[in-house]
């Protein structure tokens, strides 16, 4: 994790932004639907894994999807690409 | 040719980045990591990745990046490669990573040389064919047709074709891929990487906000470009033209999607005569002819 | 050994480019400099300098790629004039901002519209605000020194920051004069191996340069500042180090030449800073108390050397070859706004000369000096700013 500056004595000379997640924050907030999984009928094809925009679904030991909701923005690319519709969108509540 | 289990685990795209939801760079981004791993140095001008990365202090990339001026991506590549030769570092890829304004507009000058001057680096044009950093504004590869913010009535000229144009230089290897087609993505810049000398990639990435779809189809989108054959999946290597699959299948218009789905699947057709759809699709018919001979010289 | 050459201010350069052990040069040829990047493609083709020349297809990729391979870890330099650096121009701003240390040697040249080739230092003195330190040179030895002290200046710790050395297009770009090249050791004992503040690193991956909120950008632009202001300091202490090394000294930021007494002192920068001591001579002999200090550092600005100067005389004058059209020559300017917390000011009048490569001698210069003196006798300027040897 990097540590934010707090005083000018801590900036570097110039701009250099260190490896980050969730370097814009908690983009799971920026969600209106949420994927979840039906792990009996996942093939673990991994097809979710690879098309994932954000890195937000981990390959599991067992190649199944895990998917970290602190950063998933619901985009629905995971759920679209199941070739066996195991994921499906639900809406989050409010 | 790799298999999707064999892509390694290790992300260089970190979660939590600045991206749009369903964002087809972000796709592109991630599979460009698997195929090299993290002993790049990426060179990235004013584009979407510029905001992807985030704000000072943080940055969603596990690679060296440095953010350059817009027009000169490769100029800054040039003057890396120079000095990674001259201290003779071998086991790192300088790879330019630029949207469509900063190589076929602005940046096209700097290519060109970088390019006419062999160059020992990859370039990869993500192309979401408009200037979508500030808002999607048009650029000289927005499709004939489309919507952008200073189109609004449709872009009235053609796409540059800019493969080709990179063709022309005479470098090693070009070629066009899309993250639909992941594994013949990272196939193309894994041969790309144990090439000397100049090496284009032009990677057709969807772009929900740009494009005006549903976020969740952007894989699909990439997939209807190449299905419609209105993208061609192809490389020339040395000179030489080979068709990718499956567009190779597609050399037969029949085996073809219609075009007029994939106009019919984007927001930003929306003003596309009939008209303009036959003309669009003979533009199509004849660029399929210009390679269909270019790939029956090579055989 | 020491090496006594009869050479250009350009050559030179690429001789001091070539004894600094710089590892990737980037350029575009603009007339008057082209001489320089001929010079170090002779060196690099025929194995006398080990560095890739790239020859790139602007300026602007120029400077960028200079930005990469300092960037990646390498000394670099580069040569340009006039719309070159123009072309340049957001460039600057991209390395100074990046704090690498790039040299560059700038051949002053007149801007257009319309064309013109020679000597005018409106090039680089409209890029004063772009974090570059920037000499003035007068000699062409004071070139190929001035460009090794840089490299030592600009990768001190304490600085960081890019710097051009200026030359007079043609006066000194093109003009043969016994010059010294030192021997190589002893340059390599004078400036170690390449330093830089950061460098792209697999092992240690930064983004650089990405969005800088207004929470910090500000304190970011401050610490360039401060970097100028050790460079001040810096810069007479490397040349005191570099005269007793190789024995050519040239002041530190400013050339001071019979200032101690002098009623009347004449400012100027490169080739007019050197003449005004042939003009301060003659008037010498005539009974006048006149002095010349040639500016050689104009960023960051000798404030308190001119300070010093005004303290001690009762007229300064300047020379600027160079106009901010709207105001007047940036020397005029920055001369009296150093002033102007002082209680006791001398009178001020600036003097416009030689634009376009408009030949300014001895003789105009002390034609300048006289014109000045009157003012002086009369208590008065009659105007702030006038234009030198200007037709009717």
């Amino acid at each position: 994790m990097t540590l934010a500056p707090k005083k000018r004595g801590d900036l570097p000379l110039t701009p250099l932004s260190c490896p980050t997640e969730g370097s814009m924050g908690n983009t799971g907030s920026w969600r209106t639907f949420r994927p979840e999984v039906n792990y009996s009928k996942c093939t673990k094809c991994t097809l979710c894994w690879v098309f994932c925009p954000d890195a937000a679904i981990t390959r599991q030991q067992d190649d199944s999807p895990k998917i970290d909701y602190d950063y998933c923005k619901g985009c629905g690319i995971c759920a679209n690409e199941c070739p066996v519709k195991a994921i499906v969108m639900v809406r989050e509540e409010e | 040719m790799v298999t999707m289990k064999e892509l390694p685990k290790e992300e260089y795209l970190l979660k939590g980045h600045a991206a749009c939801a369903g964002c087809g760079a972000a796709v592109s981004l991630r599979l460009l990591f698997k195929a090299l791993g993290n002993r790049v140095f990426l060179i990235v001008p004013a584009c979407c990745t510029t905001v992807i990365q985030g704000p000072y202090p943080y940055t969603a990339f596990g690679v060296p990046l440095q953010n350059i001026l817009f027009e000169s991506t490769a100029a800054a590549a040039s003057g890396v490669v120079a000095a990674l030769q001259q201290r003779k570092v071998k086991d790192v890829t300088v790879v330019g990573w630029a949207g469509d304004g900063g190589t076929a507009d602005i940046g096209i000058q700097a290519l060109s040389g970088a390019a006419e001057r062999k160059t020992n680096f990859i370039y990869i044009c993500y192309d979401n064919e408009a200037y979508g950093n500030t808002g999607m504004q048009r650029s000289g590869l927005t499709p004939y047709g489309a919507w952008t913010t200073t189109t609004p009535s449709g872009k009235k000229e053609r796409k540059k074709d800019m493969p080709m144009i990179m063709a022309a230089h005479k470098i090693p290897y070009v070629a066009t891929a899309c993250a639909s087609f992941p594994l013949d993505f990272v196939n193309k810049v894994r041969k790309a990487r144990d090439i000397q000398g100049t090496k284009y990639i032009h990677l057709l990435a969807a772009c929900p906000t740009g494009w005006r779809y549903d976020t969740s189809k952007t894989i699909e989108m990439g997939r209807l470009a190449v299905q419609t054959g209105l993208f061609v999946l192809y490389e020339v290597e040395n000179g030489k033209f080979k068709f990718n699959p499956p567009s190779d299948r597609l050399i037969d218009k029949s085996k073809r999607k219609p075009v007029r789905e994939y106009f019919a699947a984007q927001g930003r057709f929306r003003s596309l005569t009939e008209e303009d759809i036959v003309t669009i699709e003979k533009w199509s018919d004849e660029d399929w002819d210009h390679y269909r001979k270019l790939a029956s010289e090579c055989l | 050994m020491v090496q006594r050459v009869v050479d250009t201010a350009n050559h030179l350069a690429g001789y001091a480019a070539k004894a600094a052990g710089v590892k990737v040069v980037a350029a575009y040829p603009i007339t008057p400099q082209t001489t320089i990047v001929e010079k170090i493609a002779d060196f690099v083709e025929s194995g006398e300098m080990d560095a890739e020349y790239i020859r790139v297809e602007s300026e602007h990729s120029a400077m960028v790629a200079c930005i990469g391979a300092a960037a990646a870890g390498v000394r670099t330099f580069t040569a340009t004039s006039s719309h070159g650096l123009a072309l340049m121009h957001e460039a600057l701003h991209w390395a100074s901002g990046s704090r690498l240390p790039i040299v560059m040697a700038v051949v002053n040249r007149a801007m257009g519209a319309p064309w013109s080739i020679w000597p005018d230092m409106s090039d680089s003195l409209s890029q004063r605000d772009t974090g570059w330190i920037q000499f003035y040179c007068a000699g062409n030895q004071e070139v190929f020194d001035t460009i090794l002290q840089a490299y030592k200046l600009c990768e001190d710790e304490r600085v960081f920051l890019p710097a051009m050395v200026c030359l007079e297009g043609f006066i000194l770009s093109h003009t043969y004069a016994p010059a010294e090249i030192p021997d190589q050791a002893k340059v390599d004992a004078f400036l170690p191996a390449y330093k830089s503040g950061w460098v792209l690193d697999v092992n240690k991956p930064y983004s650089h340069a990405n969005l800088v909120s207004p929470e910090w950008y500000m304190e970011f632009r401050y610490l360039i500042q401060e970097a100028m202001e050790n460079a001040k300091r810096l810069i007479p202490q490397i040349d005191k180090e570099y005269a007793e090394r190789f024995g050519h000294a040239y002041g530190g930021l400013i050339e001071k030449y019979r200032c101690d007494d002098a009623d009347l002192v004449l400012l100027a920068m490169g080739t007019i800073g050197s003449d005004a001591k042939l003009a301060v001579d003659k008037l010498r002999k005539e009974g006048l108390k006149v002095g010349s200090a040639r500016v050689r550092v104009y960023r960051p600005f000798p404030v308190e050397e001119i300070v010093k100067l005004a303290a001690s005389s009762r007229m300064l004058v300047t020379l600027d070859r160079h106009i901010s059209f709207g105001m007047e020559g940036f020397l005029g300017s920055e001369v009296k706004a150093s002033l102007y917390g002082q209680q006791d000011r001398p009178l001020f009048s600036g003097f416009i000369a030689g634009l376009g490569g408009r030949d300014v001698t001895a003789e105009t210069i002390e034609k300048v000096a006289k014109r000045s003196l009157k003012m002086l006798d009369a208590g008065r300027v009659e105007k702030e700013t006038e234009w030198v040897d200007l037709r009717e």
